[in-house]
């Protein structure tokens, strides 16, 4: 066994950087069509939790308590066992966007929900009032609003997707963490642990920083706009009504 | 145009609307007036299906508006000004004014845009064409939400107390642009605590108290011989303050 830290354990982890580069490259491309996936059921079932049509909203409820209240490691096994079993199966990379991309859908449905909450119901009755339907009104009147509610605790979820890869280790997935514990045990490969592991989390971060940061600031930027836009409003107060007298005709 | 058959409306337990019957000729200017909570507003919500009556029928020119066709009607025949504007705020002047006319009445950016600018120049704010919403005074901001109205180029327009939300300076600046408006072939339904407007232009007045319509004529004899005793007591309050 190799000294957590020897040079030898990096020369190691070196010779098999391509192990570490497919892992990582296995963990984003997952990690994109699950995204994919996740914000098209969000906004699909979002839509649905805040829309007039009971049947829907039910179901979309029942999707979001289901997948938010068991765990994901649970879901993906059983997307792909489940259907193993079934003779069914769709292979692991398929299982694994399929389970990610529900699981984050139903947190994205939440946040998508929560945004379109967050306009003023004045806003819906002025496009309905101008004859737009519902999916217009939420193509360009709500949800173009809702985005500065809605990205940051997006990005979130987009962050805790590609964090999430890892679970795909249950069920033998190339990711990057599946790769870097199959490095570390491995007969040829094994013993390396500090540094593959090193490596394994710089690699994460090196994808999920930035957008963290890139939220973070465009939370910021947003802040800065609504207070002057704040500011505007207020100069104009809007008191409740006064009964007056009429002018003279 | 606009014609209420028997129109209940209930929220939860509270009886909000009580058999009312209304029909408002086209081109008429009808102003609805009465206490608080007394239904006007839910009257005219009821009238472009803001709010569907428990019972009872709504015709918008002869067609009876359903859940189904509403939006349909409701774009071809009505627009509405509300009391807290409801401009768009993601959107600059122009383009709150030419969304619809694009989306929804099949106009080219061009047309749409010189149909803006018209209306602009009818409520006086021409040069706040590429401002945002929230950069504006009250009063410009409900100028520019009539003149959203207007780009729809409907037959009738429904307005909630259109300058119940604007400081006392203020709204004469809107209420002379209603007045302006009053001269046009436009149906105009008109909720108001201004009885100034409602003497000068209403052909038709509506007094509604606790869901029902208790008293309707023409201004003149609203002003100077009100019968009903509630409506005495509420001119002879409102017109002391
Ligand atoms: N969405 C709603 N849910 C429950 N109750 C409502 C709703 N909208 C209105 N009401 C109630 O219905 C009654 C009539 O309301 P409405 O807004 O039509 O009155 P109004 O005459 O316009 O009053 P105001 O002068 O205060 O605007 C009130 O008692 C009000 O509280
Ligand atoms: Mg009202």
């Amino acid at each position: 066994m190799l000294s957590a830290f020897s040079p030898e354990a990096w020369a190691r982890v070196w010779a098999f950087r391509d192990t570490f580069l497919l892992g990582l490259w296995t963990t984003v491309s997952t990690a994109v069509l699950a995204i994919l996936l996740a914000f098209s059921l969000g906004l699909l079932f979002g839509l649905f939790s805040t829309g007039k049509i009971r049947l829907l909203r039910v179901i979309a409820r029942v999707y979001v308590e289901i997948i938010q209240n068991t765990p994901i490691v649970l879901q993906l096994c059983f997307m792909y066992y489940a259907l193993v079993y079934a003779k069914r199966s769709i292979g692991i990379a398929a299982a694994g966007i399929l389970a990610l991309g529900i699981y984050h859908g139903a947190y994205m449905a939440e946040v998508i929900r929560a945004g379109i909450e967050a306009i003023p119901k004045g806003q819906f009755e002025a496009a309905q009032s101008q004859g737009f339907s519902y999916i217009q009104q939420m193509g360009y009147i709500i949800l173009p609003q809702s985005v500065k509610v809605i990205l940051p605790p997006m990005v979130n979820q987009v962050v805790n997707l590609i964090k999430n890869t890892s679970c795909l280790y249950i069920i033998g997935g190339a990711d990057l963490i599946s790769q870097t514990y199959s490095f570390v045990t491995g007969a040829s490969t094994g013993g390396a642990y500090g540094p593959a592991y090193i490596v394994c989390g710089v690699m994460f971060f090196c994808v999920c920083f930035p957008l963290s940061r890139l939220a973070g600031r465009w939370e910021e930027r947003l802040k800065v706009r609504d207070r002057r836009a704040v500011a505007a409003v207020s100069s104009g107060p809007i008191p409740r009504r006064v009964i007056r007298r009429g002018q003279k005709p | 145009m606009i014609r209420l058959e028997h129109v209940n409306k209930f929220f939860g337990e509270l009886h909000v609307l009580k058999d009312v019957n209304l029909t408002v000729a086209e081109g008429e200017k009808l102003v609805i007036i009465g206490p608080s909570g007394s239904g006007k507003s839910t009257t005219v919500r009821c009238m472009n299906f803001l709010e569907e009556p428990t019972s009872g029928k709504v015709f918008i020119n002869g067609t009876e508006l359903t859940a189904r066709n509403k939006t349909r009607v409701v774009r071809e025949n009505l627009s509405m000004v509300f009391q807290s504007f409801n401009l768009y705020p993601h959107m600059s002047v122009l383009r709150n004014l030419t969304l619809a006319p694009t989306k929804l009445h099949g106009k080219s950016k061009a047309q749409a845009e010189e149909l803006a600018y018209h209306y602009l120049d009818v409520v006086g704010l021409r040069d706040k064409a590429h401002v945002y919403p929230t950069t504006l005074s009250g009063g410009q901001q409900q100028r520019i939400a009539i003149a959203r109205a207007l780009c729809a180029e409907t037959k009738i327009i429904l307005f909630d107390e259109p300058t119940s939300a604007l400081d006392p300076e203020t709204i004469q600046e809107v209420l002379d642009v209603m007045i302006r408006l009053a001269d046009e072939k436009i149906t105009m339904v008109v909720v108001t605590h201004e009885m100034g407007f409602a003497r000068q232009v209403a052909d038709r007045v509506v007094f509604m108290d606790g869901g029902q319509i208790i008293e309707e004529g023409t201004p003149e004899h609203f002003f100077t011989h009100p019968e009903n005793e509630r409506v005495q007591q509420f001119l002879g309050k409102i017109l002391r303050n």
